[in-house]
């Protein structure tokens, strides 16, 4: 431990401010309540009454929800922190984590910075000179183009001379934003100006780097930790490959398929890249290995503490905050590097809120139903949100990270598919569907994991609608689902009934028994669902389910479809738990049913997750009483459709940019705006070729989530040249 | 230590020796054979009654039931299920009216009647059956049409009519239309209950053409459904031949010319779930719970009730194949009423006549059940316990199985008319709700004084082994046969015994045929055939809907002593 008096000079932080928000900013303060450290909240008005707001002692509004006027306005942050008395500041990861200015600002105010030193941060984070350090340092590097100049022409000249595809990345910033891949030199202009406007949007900084493009590359990143006394330790590695959108989704330690001398070699290089810049407190240096020849090349140092960094801590069996927090302190590292211990292997999923099937946009809505998997020694849940929170436009959308150990990478992936089945999250879509399938693929199976997996693999990944096997088998789960979720429905109605009747003395309950009377004959309803299939987008055609009410209380049910033979009746016997839990026994099959139910408008949409399987249904719901005679009566889902050649918003964003006027003539894919949304660029394309029709969106303007944007009309006179 | 406490407790060592007071003994022999026969031949007689449910619950055929789908209309069966509160039960009446009355079937009489809850409160639907002839009225439609709002009145529920007919089915017109019970009742009956508080609804769903017309206009509220409602006098067919006026049934009578312009309709449906939704907002908007002399003045019902001891199901087994069989009526009892618990009245007096005090479902009842042929000490003790229970506010269930009164020198001369009298006259005046269920022969003066049809019981139902008739077939065949033989033998008309024989047999088989149930219920003579294994439900849900209305004070006429 520390020699006396190292650390009794500096006073101990007793109060941290959070300058974050969301899981990391909820995980933080949890491990400095359990130090008993006091926290400080920071939070913007779309975060007024959020989860990590909660967690703190105290809570500071600093701004508006743009992040760009609260959770990136340095100077207020620091203002909070001097204000509520907290000694020191931890940046969390994004926003201000990586800001020199910031951590330079917090130890000018004579704040302790729960981080490595600005310098670092300033050296690393321009990652041409990170690179140049790097050289120097001896750590290999990829071949590319780390110049100050940023001409286009010039650039394009070094991108030709590296040899394509071409990787185009800002200096600035990470999570991948504004990063362009180049197959080929006409495509280099458009995306390196692209690159240059998200860069500039997001870090205000617009340099930019070029790189060779390694086809089948994994990514491997090494958690290192310094103390103020020079000494730097790594904690293994990371294998991050598994991506989209160049985000990371499944990550996990150690990294699968790697010899131990292979691992001692990355983590040496890692350490000494952390020693080249002075490192001090929690950083990632990420590598780029090339599956073909085996090399890896440094690719940057990430100076903070990393999203995936609990399948670290899983592995290592200790705590990073609490580190980082030591180390801040002017202690030194509680352990050597010979004492590091690896026990099994971690997987970390990161559950969004996104749209799988429109290309893993972001989605907003409201989490109506929340029901992780319970936490245990092994298995981990580190959430900023609860049930009925938003998942607003302005953050990151992710909504947890489910974190499981195992003993080998084998049994951890046992828990990984587990947890993923009972992850309960319903009202906006997400991509847990998406990762089970990740999850259980067979080359994810076998380790065989690299930066491209989900598009190579994505023909398993993805359902192609036109494939009849697999749409048969996705209907008739869909069918089962259907009637299991009609007989929970009755059950819950029966439960609502039962109470809303107990000691009430007006009506007999003996009008309300089940199953219900009826003279002669069984009682029957019918009920219509849509089903909300993620892969298809709108052609559900909706199913029809008549219920029996049988004398034993069981419900008899039958799919009801015009030209099709489903004549098998179901015999369901529900019993329910109490919150949308239920027993549910049907062809000789006994399981745990869970149902999530929430109004949205006129529709009614249920959740079901039963067996391996996770449906979402929707029910209209009777009109609403509002007696507008003579307007033609349309169903929300009527109302959704567009003439041809529309184009509408394919998530809530900003307008950024908008490329074409009214009545431009454009080709099929030609881009007409670029929207910006949860800081990414979105260039929406002309769906067909046309000329372009009630434009009415500009610049600057916000547009909610399928909004119509402009329309292309097919021209005739183009038609009439080709004759 | 309370082990010996509770030993020494007299009354539960009664109850350990099954002594206890009250509850009913099993009263079956299962290994009999009786048992086996009986539960064969009402196995026989319940699926006979199953199928020609089936086909009433089919409505008019696959053709007419298409066209009403394709005109996005449900069946009426449906269309009630839709309105009543999710889940609940619905108590059907007279679902075989109009069986083999006519020369066409007539499913249910063209129209559903019965009785369920929206948003709690008890409501009695009525609904045209479109798929049956244009859902028209048919003498018999009119006659169970009056009888549901009879039973409106006498339990005071809110009426929902759910409108979707043609109106007066002309070729019959002489029987619907003229008489004092016919069509127009049906709007007088709407006017004086409104006038005693009792919600009018209606919602016009379908055609609503010439009389059927007034049923919306005569309502205190009601629905119409763009596109398929329409109210008029006279349909475009007839304006044209009338006033040469081409006009569309929309633009003549439909939604919106009586909801904007007519003021015909208080609410617009867009479609007819729409029109459904309305109609439930409708009753839950009637906010009767706050009326004063609405609610019930009966003794409180207990909410927690204990099942019978004994399987309902066995109802089935117990009534014999031949009416001449006597079976104990408390073995019946004791599969009806909570917990078999009957605390008998006058037990060793008057035997052929069973009393006693029970609950149904947690509601306190009176029960008068028959155990053979009614005698004077019978009577007198009928005539007494009625008057106990209407002086206590407590709802009678009589269970008929009844040949009839004693006859004889001996009967006659210790008054046995004068006994029946009492009888009829606490049946008659008694103002508490009566429920009769016929569970085997209903003979002669035997069914007046058992609360028959004309003694406006609540309800009544059959058990299908029932039978009803002045007498047995077999009785009247031998007085037919008498008097027949006497006229002849004055004639000088020699009458050989076979004459005799096919004689008396003719008149056996038109007993049989008018005093089977199909026959009775055909003719709305009875509210309906029930499983017997349901009795002990229905009873209870008809008691239930009884006692939906404030209870008058029993008067009584002169008896004569």
């Amino acid at each position: 431990y520390a020699p006396p008096g190292t650390t009794s000079q500096q006073q101990r932080i007793e109060k941290i401010l959070v300058a974050n928000r969301g899981e990391i900013a909820c995980r933080i303060m949890r491990t400095a309540k359990r130090l008993g450290i006091r926290t400080v909240a920071v939070y913007s008005d779309a975060d007024k009454d959020s989860l990590h707001v909660k967690s703190a002692d105290e809570a500071v509004h600093i701004g508006p929800p743009p992040a760009r006027l609260s959770y990136l306005n340095g100077s207020s942050i620091v203002e909070a922190a001097v204000r509520t008395g907290a000694q020191a500041v931890h940046p969390g990861y994004g926003f201000l984590s990586e800001s020199s200015e910031f951590a330079q600002l917090v130890e000018d105010r004579g704040l302790t910075f729960i981080g490595p030193p600005a310098s670092a941060i300033r050296d690393m984070g321009d990652k041409s000179a990170s690179k140049r350090i790097m050289g120097a340092a001896g750590v290999p590097l990829v071949p590319g183009y780390h110049g100050s100049e940023q001409d286009v022409e010039i650039m394009r000249l070094e991108a030709d001379k590296i040899g394509y595809p071409i990787l185009i990345k800002p200096t600035h910033g990470g999570g991948g934003k504004g990063m362009r891949i180049v197959q080929s030199p006409n495509e280099f202009v458009d995306s390196f100006l692209g690159a240059q406007r998200e860069a500039a949007a997001s870090f205000g900084i617009n340099t930019i780097l070029l790189e060779k493009y390694i086809t089948q590359p994994r990514h491997i990143e090494v958690q290192i930790f310094g103390d103020k006394f020079g000494n730097v330790l790594h904690l293994y590695e990371r294998d991050c490959s598994v991506q989209r959108r160049h985000q990371k989704i499944i990550e996990e330690a150690p990294a699968p398929c790697v010899t131990d001398e292979f691992r001692t070699h990355l983590g040496q290089a890692a350490v000494s890249a952390a020693k080249a810049v002075g490192y001090h407190n929690a950083g990632t240096v990420e590598f780029i290995v090339d599956t073909k020849t085996g090399h890896f090349y440094f690719m940057e140092m990430n100076t903070r503490l990393q999203v995936e960094h609990p399948v670290t801590e899983m592995i290592v069996g200790q705590d990073l905050v609490e580190w980082q927090i030591r180390v801040a302190n002017g202690e030194p590292l509680p352990i050597s590097q010979d004492l590091v211990p690896l026990s099994g292997h971690a997987f970390e999923a990161r559950i969004y809120a996104e749209n799988v099937p429109k290309g893993f946009l972001p989605a907003t809505g409201v989490l109506h139903h929340y029901h992780p998997v319970p936490p245990s020694s092994t298995v981990r849940v580190e959430t900023g949100v609860e049930q009925g929170d938003v998942v607003s436009m302005h953050y990151d959308p992710m909504i947890a990270k489910l974190v499981v150990w195992g003993e080998n990478r084998a049994a951890a992936l046992v828990k990984l598919k587990d947890c993923l089945l009972k992850f309960q999250v319903a009202g906006l879509p997400t991509n847990i569907n998406f990762l089970q399938k990740l999850a259980n693929h067979k080359a994810f199976e076998e380790g065989n994991v690299e930066t491209h997996f989900i598009e190579h693999h994505k023909d398993d990944l993805f359902v192609d609608p036109n494939n009849k096997v697999i749409y048969e088998d996705a209907y008739s789960a869909a069918r089962l689902g259907a009637k299991l979720v009609a007989a929970c429905l009755c059950e819950k109605e029966r439960s609502a009934m039962k109470e809303s009747h107990s000691g009430d003395p007006s009506l007999l309950p003996i009008w309300c028994t089940h199953p219900p009377f009826r003279v002669n004959h069984h009682a029957q309803r019918t009920m219509e669902f849509e089903c909300e299939n993620e892969y298809e987008s709108s052609s559900s055609k909706p199913l029809m389910l008549s219920i029996t009410y049988h004398p034993d209380g069981n419900y008899f049910i039958q799919h009801q479809q015009i030209g099709e033979n489903d004549a098998h009746i179901l015999e369901v016997k529900a019993s329910n738990l109490g919150n949308d839990n239920f027993i549910v026994e049907a062809d000789g099959l006994t399981m745990n049913v869970s149902l999530a139910v929430y109004t949205k408008g006129q529709i009614k949409h249920i959740h079901i997750w039963h067996g391996p399987h996770h449906h979402h249904f929707r029910q209209k719901l009777g009109l609403d009483l509002s007696d507008e005679d003579e307007t033609q009566h349309k169903t929300s889902f009527e109302t959704t459709s567009h003439p041809p050649g529309t184009v509408v918003a394919p998530m809530a964003g900003l307008v950024v940019k908008v490329l074409v006027e009214n009545g431009a003539k454009v080709e099929a894919g030609q881009p007409v705006l670029v929207l910006e949304a949860m800081k990414m660029e979105h260039v929406v394309k002309a769906t067909s070729g046309g000329v372009v029709e009630g434009l009415k969106v500009s610049a600057g303007q916000q547009v909610s989530d399928g909004s119509v944007l402009f329309r292309v009309k097919v021209s005739h006179f183009e038609f009439g040249s080709w004759n | 230590n309370l082990a010996p406490c509770l030993i020494a407790n007299p009354i539960h060592h009664l109850q350990t020796k099954r002594f206890s007071i009250g509850i009913l003994p099993d009263g079956v022999n299962r290994s009999s054979d009786n048992f086996v026969q009986n539960s064969d031949a009402m196995e026989r007689l319940l699926s006979d009654l199953q199928s020609h449910i089936n086909k009433v619950l089919a409505g008019g055929g696959e053709t007419a039931v298409k066209r009403n789908r394709s005109r996005y209309k449900l069946l009426p069966r449906e269309r009630i299920d839709r309105l009543l509160d999710p889940g609940s039960s619905f108590l059907e009446l007279s679902q075989l009216a109009g069986h083999e009355l006519y020369e066409d079937p007539l499913p249910s009489g063209g129209i559903i009647t019965g009785i369920g809850p929206v948003h709690g409160r008890l409501c009695m639907f009525v609904a045209n059956d479109p798929t049956v002839k244009g859902g028209t009225y048919y003498p018999i439609t009119i006659k169970k049409h009056l009888r549901a709002q009879e039973i409106a009145a006498q339990c005071k529920l809110p009426c929902v009519y759910l409108v979707d007919s043609g109106g007066a089915f002309l070729p019959k017109q002489a029987e619907v239309f003229p008489d004092k019970e016919n069509f127009g009742r049906i709007f007088y009956n709407q006017a004086t209950l409104s006038a005693q508080g009792i919600p009018q609804i209606a919602l016009v769903l379908g055609s609503c053409t010439a009389g059927g017309a007034y049923i919306p206009a005569m309502a205190d509220e009601s629905v119409m459904v763009k596109g398929n409602g329409t109210i008029f006098l006279a349909g475009p067919p007839l304006v044209k031949a009338a006033t040469g006026e081409e006009v569309s049934a929309e633009d003549l009578g439909g939604a919106t010319v009586h909801c904007k312009t007519s003021g015909v309709s208080d609410y617009f449906a867009q479609d007819e779930m729409h029109g459904l939704a309305l109609g439930r907002n409708i009753v839950k908007n009637l906010h009767l719970a706050g009326k004063q002399g609405m609610l019930s003045s009966s003794p409180p019902a207990n909410l927690e009730f204990k099942e019978p001891l004994y399987d309902v199901k066995e109802l089935r087994s117990i009534a014999p194949v031949d009416h001449k069989q006597q079976f104990d009526v408390r073995s019946v009892i004791a599969r009806i009423v909570d917990g078999s618990e009957f605390d008998e009245f006058k037990k060793l007096y008057g035997t052929t006549l069973v009393t006693g005090f029970a609950r149904i479902c947690g509601q306190p009842v009176g029960i008068l059940g028959n155990n053979g042929i009614l005698f004077n000490e019978s009577a007198l003790k009928g005539t007494h316990f009625i008057e106990l229970c209407s002086q206590r506010n407590i709802p009678l269930v009589f269970l008929q199985n009844i040949t009839g009164f004693m006859v004889g020198s001996r009967s006659e001369a210790n008054g046995i008319a004068k006994s029946g009298a009492k009888l009829v006259m606490a049946v008659s005046c008694a103002k508490v709700p009566k429920v009769t269920i016929m569970i085997g022969g209903s003979f002669g003066a035997g069914n007046y004084a058992m609360c028959g049809r004309a003694f406006n019981p609540n309800f009544l139902f059959l058990w299908p082994n029932s039978r009803i008739s002045v007498m047995g077939g077999a009785q009247a065949a031998g007085v037919l046969s008498q008097i027949e033989g006497a006229n002849k033998k004055r004639q000088g008309i020699q009458w050989t015994s076979e004459e005799e024989e096919k004689f008396k047999a003719k008149v056996m088989e038109a007993y049989e045929r008018e005093g089977n149930p199909y026959y009775s219920t055909a003719r709305l003579w009875d509210d309906g055939i029930i499983d017997p294994a349901d009795t002990r439900k229905i009873v209870g849900l008809c008691i239930s809907a009884s006692m939906n209305g404030p209870l008058e004070d029993t008067k009584y006429g002169v008896f004569r002593m």
